[in-house]
């Protein structure tokens, strides 16, 4: 492969199959890498609390974008589905008394399980509904663990703590170093969910979601076995939620319903909508755009509380104000996203000083 | 015989010419009180291009619906006869066959079966209104044609290195013959969604290809071209039919078009088989000519 004047010049499949091509494109990967590497050291803990919770937060995106983006069956599971993945994972590890990775691990494959389960009738139903029968998965999982029948979750605490996440000898430490050494493993974590996911949809396997997404009636004639390829999509984009949600329990350290509301479906619903259907990049961009808003707008709100009062009393309901406007004009601006910007970006650089 | 040094076969059956392929025995199907078909039956021999025409609503569609399994009718049988592999002509991918005899005949029910299963038996299509992954580019859409040739590991896929990747290459090559048979160089990463018609048409007949299919049902390949284009189309076809040996169900409307690229005839009307057999004989037939163009007394007084 060479990137010359005038253009690339793949010489082998190898070489085209690479997601990477052009100097810039290494360029930018390096840069990125650097940028994740050095962010612990410069970033006091606050601001490292927020980078961690954007770790989980890209973890479960990217798990809702196989779903909803690529394989276009609608969810509003999310907030249910991570419950499974936090509960299981802390009952596991703490009350059984599993090693923590194993814990979240089996987690992870309870909640593919239960994914699969909930999709089922996505086999029968489209569209809206299918939102709602997530829906019902949601209010179902949600209710399950509110109520905890039997006191079995949380033993009539209502919540559950979790201990702090320790492995062969290596154990978290205190506030000091709390956030940096969490920032390692979530950051290694979403990065490695990030890869996968990418290299997902450009394999077989992928194509398939894809396909059944486009025209379920044409997979079909060509060999794609919808019943299996929906469910398989449910199963992955569970276990990448249940991952997101066995994460949080652990990285949070208390476990409580209200973590897991029908809000947080929506939210994950909006950061890929505002990040971009169907692209990795896309659930990538959404889950920090969707996280760093409220800090943005309490700064915001803070910053002009002397000329506009009213901003800091009504700061909850400006917040929600402002993601419903933010959701509605990438509906209408941009249906594409975060992702389709920074391409059109990049094709501005490209191809400056022409238009196009 | 192949005229350039292409490494696969495109043909997916390995019945010797001349041998029944697929038989329609007796086949209805109903929609409540509308009888679309009533006891068709059709023998596809291996090596033919079988055109399948008739006015508008005879069937013709429903019939290939029957036979991929969108359709499940009512009475009637549908049956496909397959012969396993001789080593090298072996698909890619394939699992070696268990030791079963070279040129063994089986013969599969289709009728039952759904449309996934038949397309992995060898049945590939085209659809009458463009049926493409349009979101897709042309390359991915033919890969997905070979869906059923290829390994999905969700292991194996996340970790992209090794086994996922060589697949990819391997199925690669058959799907750059098909680019290459059909000209779609120029269009390989063009998302199909923004391409002309007649080139989506050309996809989507490439799509099917690269299933190595053993019969290739097409529904109205020609359907809104203009002449050139549907010359262009038929050239694609015998392309197919005589460079890759593929058997070709087709569903057309161009009497023209049909009596010179077909093989055999059958023409439907009402849902029932009103003539079989070459094209001189159908376009000879009575029940044609009044099928077409009325009846001998209304073209009197027409």
């Amino acid at each position: 492969m060479a990137a010359t004047s005038t253009g690339i010049h793949h010489r082998s499949y190898t070489s085209e199959l690479r997601l990477r091509a052009t100097k810039a494109e290494y360029f930018r990967l390096g840069l990125m890498t650097v940028l994740l590497l050095v962010l612990p050291f410069v970033l006091d803990n606050y601001w490292l609390s927020i980078a961690n919770t954007i770790m989980i937060a890209v973890i479960g995106a990217v798990g809702l974008n196989i779903l909803v983006g690529y394989t276009g069956q609608i969810s509003l599971g999310q907030g249910g589905f991570m419950a499974v993945g936090a509960y299981s994972s802390a009952i596991l590890s703490d009350r059984i008394g599993l090693p923590t990775p194993l814990a979240i691990l089996l987690a992870v494959l309870l909640t593919a399980a239960v994914g699969v389960f909930f999709g089922l009738p996505g086999l029968r139903l489209k569209g809206l509904y299918l939102a709602i029968a997530t829906l019902a998965s949601q209010v179902i999982i949600e209710f399950l663990v509110r109520r905890d029948y039997g006191d079995f979750l949380t033993e009539g605490l209502g919540y559950l703590n979790v201990d702090r996440f320790e492995f062969l000898g290596f154990k978290i430490g205190g506030r000091d170093v709390f956030e940096q050494q969490w920032y390692w493993i979530l950051m290694i974590l979403a990065v490695l969910a990030v890869v996968s996911a990418r290299n997902i949809f450009r394999t077989g396997l992928g194509r398939s979601f894809m396909a059944v997404r486009d025209q379920d009636i044409a997979a079909e004639a060509i060999g794609v076995n919808l019943t299996r390829a929906k469910l398989t999509a449910f199963a992955v984009s569970s276990a990448f939620v249940g991952l997101a949600g066995s994460l949080t329990a652990h990285y949070s350290e208390v476990v409580s319903w209200e973590k897991f509301t029908l809000d947080v479906s929506i939210l994950y619903l909006a950061m890929i909508i505002v990040g971009g259907l169907g692209s990795v990049a896309g659930a990538v961009y959404g889950a920090i755009f969707m996280t760093l808003l409220p800090e943005l707008i309490r700064r915001l709100a803070n910053a002009l509380e002397s000329t506009l009062p009213f901003l800091g009393d009504q700061l909850p309901a400006v917040r929600n104000a402002t993601f419903g406007a933010i959701i509605i004009a990438f509906l209408i601006f941009e249906p594409r996203g975060l992702d389709r910007i920074w391409q059109r970006m990049k094709d501005y650089f490209r191809f400056w000083p022409f238009r196009y | 015989m192949l005229t350039r040094a292409y490494q696969h076969s495109l043909r997916g059956s390995h019945l010797p010419a001349g041998q029944p392929l697929l038989e329609v025995d007796n086949v209805s199907l109903r929609f409540g009180g509308v009888k679309a078909l009533s006891d068709i039956s059709i023998t596809v021999t291996e090596g033919d291009v079988h055109a399948i025409i008739g006015p508008n609503g005879a069937g013709k569609s429903s019939l290939l619906n029957c036979i991929s399994g969108l359709y499940h009718p009512q009475e009637g049988e549908i049956r496909l006869r397959t012969a396993v592999a001789a080593g090298p002509e072996a698909a890619v991918g394939e699992a070696e066959d268990s030791g079963r005899p070279t040129g063994e005949v089986r013969t599969h029910t289709l009728t039952k079966l759904p449309p996934y299963k038949i397309a992995r038996l060898g049945v590939a299509r085209s659809f009458q209104n463009i049926e493409l992954f349009a979101h897709m580019t042309v390359l991915e859409n033919l890969m997905l044609g070979r869906h059923i040739h290829m390994k999905k590991s969700v292991l194996a896929s996340m970790l992209w290195f090794g086994p996922a990747r060589n697949q990819e290459i391997e199925h690669r090559h058959l799907v750059e013959e098909v680019i290459d048979l059909l000209q779609l160089q120029a269009v390989r990463n063009k998302p199909v969604g923004a391409l002309a018609y007649g080139i989506q048409k050309r996809v989507e007949l490439g799509r099917a290809l690269c299933l190595q299919p053993a019969l290739l049902l097409l529904d109205e390949p020609m359907a809104g071209m203009n002449a050139e284009e549907k010359e262009d189309m038929a050239r694609y076809i015998l392309d197919v039919h005589e460079l890759a040996h593929v058997s070709v169900v087709l569903i057309e409307h161009d009497m023209n078009v049909v009596m010179d690229i077909s093989d055999r005839v059958s023409v439907l009307d009402f849902g029932r088989l009103i003539a079989d057999g070459t094209p001189d004989e159908v376009k000879a037939d009575p029940a044609v000519i009044e099928a077409y163009l009325g009846a001998e007394e209304e073209s009197d007084r027409g």
